[in-house]
């Protein structure tokens, strides 16, 4: 199945709109195409690809709201959807929060479409495993990976004249590198809505090396240590801080950013003053969609951290009205500002530490102060006067990253890095950081 | 990177949870009309005989319909009502030695057909990769068989606006007895999966799961601080019934600290004590780190039975087939070889279970059609045998599959899932309050909180929902800011009670995820209320700014 144009969903959403006898009506075209390729044991174990394409149509009468969706776009499907949202909306209890359809909006586009990923087919994709499989056999290793790649269109309108409609392509590659023995393993990552950012070489050798210089691993005992987080050990950790950036939880009194006595920490400096993270959907590495596909609220660029200081928060728009400021677009990306350090100069500049290539399993200990928990996890090394000494074991960490951002020492270059279990992508520098707590010793290889 | 469709339920970003979902949303009487077996055995055998046609040596057809219902309600406002289904074909086919799969929604014979040839072209395709033919165990032909998830009342049948009312009166309790805010959703999932193979066999079941989890959050301003409280009752492999609670259905906690569920829950009055102990949390006593005998409630030890002993003896994990995103494990084929790998203490024992009664993982037959069984992972402290799929049988000496193929959906391919794994009551008589007395200084620990656990499945750090300090074999105070952390043979080994069958109870996970792209499945384990002597006590609390 072909990807719709722009003419044939706008078409979609004309007539949608036209069907509708409720108060207010909201049309969302989604369609993607996915492709993978899943390898272990150094061979293919399943490839695929899924088409999806859907209509989801949701109305409100007064205070009542139904949604419906449909994957068929004859003139009958279509009206057929509409009258199943009004009828589940007659039907639907009255929600003393409903918010009406936003006003017009205006959507400047953002560049999230590469005609180059979209052209990728079965052969890139098996030679992108086919690559890593073959090179660990040369050095003896065993590789375990997945590659996928996406092209999507989005389209959206409402009865309020609102209209928007955007094409785009990401891909997504994650390889996992293991010695024979099972006593050393490396892994990388890479993300980009542009394929001609992509090298299945340079990923995979990355894996590689790092599996190489794993093996025999020495015990450090536990404690806190200045760590070198490359980007994939913090992602996770920033998305789980910044998922709670919300006025409402806030006010309310169970966020972070709650103070004593109702108030919140909205300009406070929380952080150091090194730190600053943004959202932007028209930053060329990490472009999204130039609306808030929840809301349909037009993205603009929100500076969350500045200088150190909570400088925004999220509004929906039901909190936004109680309080009486604008609502807000909820961000797709994540940017944290760096320097022009690469992550080997960060090494070359610290004296002892810990080089973290990533963290896995993170989970929410204590909401009050975003304690988090997880492990390192393939590829952790001592480093003593600039250089890698020598592998050493995993360790399982117990930190807030309001913390982690308070004892920055020093920041290196920003790289593009996926969102896997927090939804953004984001653009972030590897960053040394004091006094990171790590609480025990895993035997995890 | 996870490519499944998650829905957004419930408004705003605060109340919003992501869920996963399959397919579209529809109205809700759409729900109730099944597809007619006739029309699926003769897709199923066209399905088959395409492929046997395009030179397939087996193939099994898998025709689902899977409906869910999610309600979601923030304390007296009712968020969303969604429902959703989806139906379809996978056909999954081995030739020259090798696997294929091809899904299609279209449910005509000319689609399935073509599905069926696709599945078959991949095959031979991803033959030229293979070093060693798939290898099945044997399986016998069962003809043409029926089996539901044995439920008196279908959830299907109830009014939305009867569900909406029961959990804002959920709320309205929880508010009153002491929360600040309160949550409370109804996840009902009914899959209809018609199975057919080369084998001989056209199996037709119809599942039913429901799971009711609420939340209690107490604030205090003053002090900026703030708690909550979760629900403790089970996800089920019920019908509605498990609504309508009688006395035997409650169990008291040792000290009467909480009402715990078997078999039936009373959702207001746990909304109830959820909204008072979250209140009580704000001042309970921050722990004093280090070693303590911990007293684990089946609702507690239930996720860390998932994480630490479902998950290692997974045999694909085993082998290295989710290396790449879940892991690998510390149960190598070495040490089960050894036939003295310590797992855990002797009166340790932990069984594989796609039979019991009432549970998340129940069925009769597996994804490929393989009778539903039970079987010892761990006997007396040592394991004894993975959990296995029909082409994973012959790698460790079986005749016959575990029964562990699953997927989640027609339109992914079926691979090994964690049955329920639960451990086996103690043989002595023994309750909860006995066991208590005997411990010096202790924590008893109830719910399921944080959780994280290596990708080899040593290193683990467990919270829960309540902690009650034990003193000179009495409970006592509530604690607070308490995670254990332990390595998962020394914790096993270190497990020294476990009271008897009268206590012995399933809690689940609904959500567990597992392979690329990722596939849920839910799977329920039972446990007694279990002891396990000096494990060490993390404090969690920190201060921010």
């Amino acid at each position: 199945m072909t990807i719709l144009t722009q003419e044939q969903t706008k078409h979609i959403t004309d007539r949608v709109l036209s069907f509708s006898k409720a108060d207010e009506c909201i049309v969302t075209v989604s369609g993607s195409r996915n492709g993978n390729i899943r390898f272990a044991r150094n061979q293919v174990s399943t490839a695929g690809l899924a088409d999806d394409t859907n209509i989801s149509v949701t109305v409100a009468f007064g205070k009542r709201q139904g949604t419906a969706t449909i994957n068929e776009f004859d003139d009958k499907s279509l009206e057929k959807v509409v009258r199943r949202a009004e009828d589940l909306a007659r039907l639907a209890p009255e929600n003393p929060e409903f918010m009406p359809a936003v006003s017009k909006q205006e959507y400047k586009a953002s560049n999230t479409f590469n005609a180059k990923t979209a052209a990728i087919d079965p052969d890139f994709r098996a030679q992108t495993a086919a690559y890593a499989i073959e090179a660990c056999k040369k050095n003896k290793l065993v590789a375990a990976g997945f590659f996928t790649d996406g092209n999507s269109i989005s389209s959206v309108a409402n009865s309020n004249g609102v209209y928007g409609h955007q094409q785009q392509t990401s891909l997504d590659f994650t390889c996992t590198v293991r010695t024979e023995d099972g006593r050393g393993s490396g892994w990388v990552k890479r993300s980009a809505s542009d394929a001609n950012k992509f090298d299945a070489r340079e990923a995979a050798d990355v894996a590689i090396e790092k599996a190489l210089r794993s093996v025999d691993a020495k015990a450090l005992e536990p404690g806190r240590y200045t760590v070198i987080l490359e980007p994939a050990a913090t992602s996770e950790l920033l998305g789980y801080m910044l998922f709670g950036f919300d006025a409402r939880q806030t006010d309310e009194g169970r966020s972070f950013l709650s103070k004593k006595g109702g108030a919140s920490r909205l300009g406070d400096k929380l952080f150091d003053q090194q730190v600053n993270i943004w959202a932007d959907p028209w930053n060329p590495d990490v472009p999204v969609l130039p609306w808030d596909t929840e809301n349909l609220i037009a993205r603009k660029r929100m500076d969350l951290i500045k200088d150190g200081k909570v400088n925004a928060l999220n509004y929906s728009q039901y909190w936004a009205k109680k309080k009486g400021v604008l609502a807000t677009a909820t961000p797709g990306n994540i940017i944290m500002a760096g320097t022009d350090k690469s992550t080997a100069e960060l090494i070359a500049n610290t004296k002892k530490g810990v080089l973290v290539t990533r963290t896995w399993y993170i989970r929410m200990v204590d909401p009050q102060s975003v304690l988090l928990t997880g492990l390192t996890r393939d590829g952790t090394f001592y480093i003593e006067n600039g250089k890698i000494k020598y592998p050493i074991k995993n360790f399982r960490f117990n930190e807030s990253p309001v913390t982690m951002l308070n004892n920055i020492e020093e920041i290196g270059k920003p790289v593009v890095i996926g969102g896997d279990e927090v939804p953004f992508q984001m653009l972030i520098p590897p960053m040394k950081v004091r006094d990171f707590n790590f609480t025990s010793l895993s035997d995890a290889v | 990177m996870e490519r499944r469709t998650f829905l957004k339920i419930g408004a705003g970003t605060a109340g919003t949870m992501l869920v996963p979902v399959f397919g579209n949303a529809i109205a809700a009487e759409e729900l109730l009309n099944p597809l007619a077996l006739s029309f699926k055995k003769s897709l199923a055998d066209t399905a088959m005989d395409a492929a046997k046609k395009a030179g397939a040596s087996y193939c099994d057809v898998r025709i689902g319909r899977y409906l869910n219902q999610y309600i979601t309600t923030r304390d007296l406002n009712v968020e969303s009502v969604t429902n959703t289904e989806s139906t379809g074909i996978g056909v999954r086919v081995i030739a020259a030695g090798a696997y294929g799969f091809a899904a299609t929604n279209t449910l005509t014979p000319d689609a399935v057909a073509g599905a069926a040839r696709q599945a078959v072209a991949i095959a031979k395709a991803n033959a030229k990769l293979q070093t060693e033919p798939v290898q099945l165990a044997p399986v016998k032909g069962v003809g043409e068989v029926a089996w539901a998830t044995p439920i008196k009342r279908d959830w299907r049948t109830v009014p939305v606006k009867d569900k909406a009312d029961m959990l804002i009166a959920a709320n309205k309790a929880g508010l009153a007895a002491g929360a600040s805010f309160m949550t409370a959703n109804l996840f009902q999932v009914n899959q209809q999966k018609y199975f057919a193979s080369t084998d001989g066999s056209y199996i037709d079941q119809d599942i039913h799961r429901l799971w009711a989890p609420i939340n209690a959050t107490a604030v205090d301003k003053a002090t900026g601080k703030f708690r909550s409280r979760a629900g403790l009752a089970p996800p089920v492999g019920m019908g509605y019934e498990y609504f309508d609670v009688k006395p035997e259905h409650k169990v008291r906690a040792a000290g009467g600290v909480a009402t715990l569920y078997k078999g039936g829950y009373d959702i207001v009055e746990e909304a109830k004590n959820a909204g008072r102990q979250a209140r009580e949390k704000l001042t309970a006593r921050s722990v004093d780190p280090g070693k303590y005998d911990l007293v684990l409630a089946p609702e507690n030890l239930f996720l860390t039975i998932h994480e630490s002993v479902g998950h290692p003896t997974e045999l694909d994990r085993v082998l290295g087939y989710e290396a790449n995103y879940a892991g690998t494990s510390f149960c190598t084929l070495d040490k089960w070889e050894s036939k003295h790998f310590n797992f855990g203490s002797k009166i340790v024992n932990f069984t594989g279970d796609k039979t019991a009664p009432g549970s998340l993982g129940a069925v009769a037959y597996d994804d490929e059609g393989v009778p539903a069984k039970r079987w010892d992972i761990i006997r007396d402290g040592i394991l004894v045998n993975y959990q296995a799929t029909r082409d994973q049988a012959h790698i460790i000496g079986e005749k016959e599959s575990h029964g562990c193929s699953y997927a989640d959906s027609w339109s992914n391919v079926q691979f090994q899932r964690m049955p329920n794994v639960s451990l086996v009551p103690g043989k002595q008589r023994l309750t909860p309050d006995e066991m208590v007395k005997d411990v010096k200084k202790g924590i008893y620990i109830l719910g399921r909180g944080s959780y994280s656990i290596d990708q080899q499945r040593y290193n683990f750090q467990f919270g829960g929902q309540l902690y009650f300090e034990i003193k000179d074999g009495k409970i006592g105070q509530m604690l607070e800011d308490v995670a254990y952390q332990s390595n998962t043979q020394d914790f096993w080994n270190a497990c020294t009670a476990i009271c008897d069958e009268r206590d012995w109870r399933m809690s689940g996970s609904f959500f567990d995820g597992k392979g690329q792209p990722s596939q849920v499945s839910a799977v329920s384990h039972g446990t007694s209320t279990t002891r396990f002597n000096g494990i060490n006590v993390i404090n969690t609390g920190r201060k921010i700014g």
